[in-house]
């Protein structure tokens, strides 16, 4: 399932580590051996009855004198396979009482500094465990380990967001408990990790009062597809020139059904509604 | 970055269908994608010329259909072109964007050529 993460390409393989293991166990996807051995265990009835209004007719008249040209209708997503396996992270999820959250945001918005604060907060309230993505280091696992739960960092090397089959792989070195929170850190960035659904229950974009206000118009396909947004470093707005209404307004403008929420995860200001929102997740 | 991962995944699912079909050649691949799903043109055909080398697609002509998007207002039903933003229906004039179409990223059909 290497076919969605880019990884074998670019030859830096997948590394899936938990903190404190001496050697990380790279992931060496079968590199792209091009579709020679892969088990299509999925039939593909192509009966849909479309009406194709554009009729691809290829009467080309070349001399292949032994061949004849034939069209075959596919209608395959290209990212069903992700989803596929996105949705039997979520079976897996349902079944063990387990909520899986998706954070995603530009690198240096504060996911790690309030994925940390969170963790303290819900200390005895709620079990949570964490997935870091990153291309490369181990300092957010790290960072996580040290706030005290249970880690698994996913290097994907030059891969620009987590997939599905990552998740997987990760989730097999977590002990997962019952009723816990996972959050799962998604690689900075703000195009493709909106592409690649992971099996989690809501998806959390997180924005900085550093950052400019028209990000949702930038970025909409990440403001469209995420449930929650968080305005994170309000610590700062004092000295920043940032327009929390106007972020608002423009956010609202791409999804109306947005839940945004505004703190600092430096100061901690405003984490009530986001952990008692965590706390009544259900599964 | 993500146009490379999904050139790959549209490659490996061509081979797979050729092999399938015991195709000798695929001579055209059709895709449709919206012009809202996420993806840079250019990213994406420039990523199938790097993903099909040295496959049985080296030479296969990838022709990419680029979807329109198409709104349905939630409320009253009627469809229009939507502005990403700020999308209010232009008949009843309430808020909100329900895409049905333009966010397409889908892999329609081949064209290859079979031995008779
Ligand atoms: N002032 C301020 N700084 C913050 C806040 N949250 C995070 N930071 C800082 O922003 C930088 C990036 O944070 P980090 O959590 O690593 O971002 P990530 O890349 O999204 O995981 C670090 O220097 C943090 O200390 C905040 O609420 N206020
Ligand atoms: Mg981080
Ligand atoms: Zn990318
Ligand atoms: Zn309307």
């Amino acid at each position: 399932m290497c076919e969605t993460c880019g990884c074998g390409q670019g030859s830096i393989p997948v590394k899936i580590t938990r903190p404190g293991e001496p050697e990380a166990n790279e992931h060496h996807h079968e590199p792209h051996s091009h579709g020679h051995h892969h088990d299509h265990d999925h039939s593909h009835d192509h009966d849909h009855p479309h009406d194709h209004d554009h009729s691809h007719d290829h009467d080309h008249s070349h001399d292949h004198d032994h061949s004849r040209q034939r069209l075959i209708r596919v209608e395959e997503d290209i990212l069903s396979k992700n989803n596929l396996l996105a949705s039997r992270n979520s079976g897996y999820f349902e079944a063990k009482g387990v909520v899986a959250l998706n954070l995603m945001s530009s690198p240096g918005s504060g996911k790690t500094t309030l994925l940390e604060l969170t963790i303290k907060a819900l200390e005895g309230k709620r079990p949570v465990a964490v997935i870091e993505g990153d291309q490369q280091t181990l300092n957010d696992a790290e960072r996580i380990d040290q706030a005290g739960a249970p880690v698994v960092q996913v290097n994907t090397g030059n891969g620009c967001h987590l997939d599905a089959e990552m998740i997987r792989l990760a989730v097999d070195k977590l002990e997962l408990q019952e009723r816990s929170v996972l959050f799962i850190e998604n690689v900075g960035n703000l195009v493709c990790p909106s592409l690649f659904e992971l099996g989690e229950k809501h998806r959390v974009v997180i924005i900085s009062v550093t950052e400019g206000e028209d990000k949702p118009l930038k970025y909409p396909t990440m403001f469209e597809h995420a449930d929650t947004c968080i305005i994170n470093k309000t610590d700062l707005l004092p000295y920043v020139d940032f327009d929390t209404e106007l972020v608002r307004k423009y956010a609202l403008s791409v999804n109306p059904h947005l839940r945004i929420m505004e703190l600092s995860a430096k100061t901690g200001d405003g984490m009530e509604p986001w952990i008692q929102w965590i706390l009544d997740l259900k599964p | 970055m993500h146009e490379l991962s999904i050139a790959i995944s549209i490659v490996d699912t061509v081979i797979k269908q050729a092999e399938a079909a015991s195709a000798n050649h695929v001579s055209e691949v059709n895709l449709d994608i919206g012009l809202y799903s996420g993806i840079e043109f250019q990213s994406l055909e420039f990523s199938l010329g790097v993903a099909a080398k040295d496959t049985i697609l080296e030479k296969t002509a990838f022709r990419i259909n680029r979807v329109e998007p198409v709104a349905e207002c939630p409320s009253c039903h009627h469809l229009y072109t939507p502005d990403r933003v700020f999308s209010h229906c232009p008949e009843c004039n309430k808020p909100g964007i329900r895409l049905i179409r333009g966010t397409e990223l889908q892999i329609k059909s081949l064209l290859v050529e079979q031995n008779e």
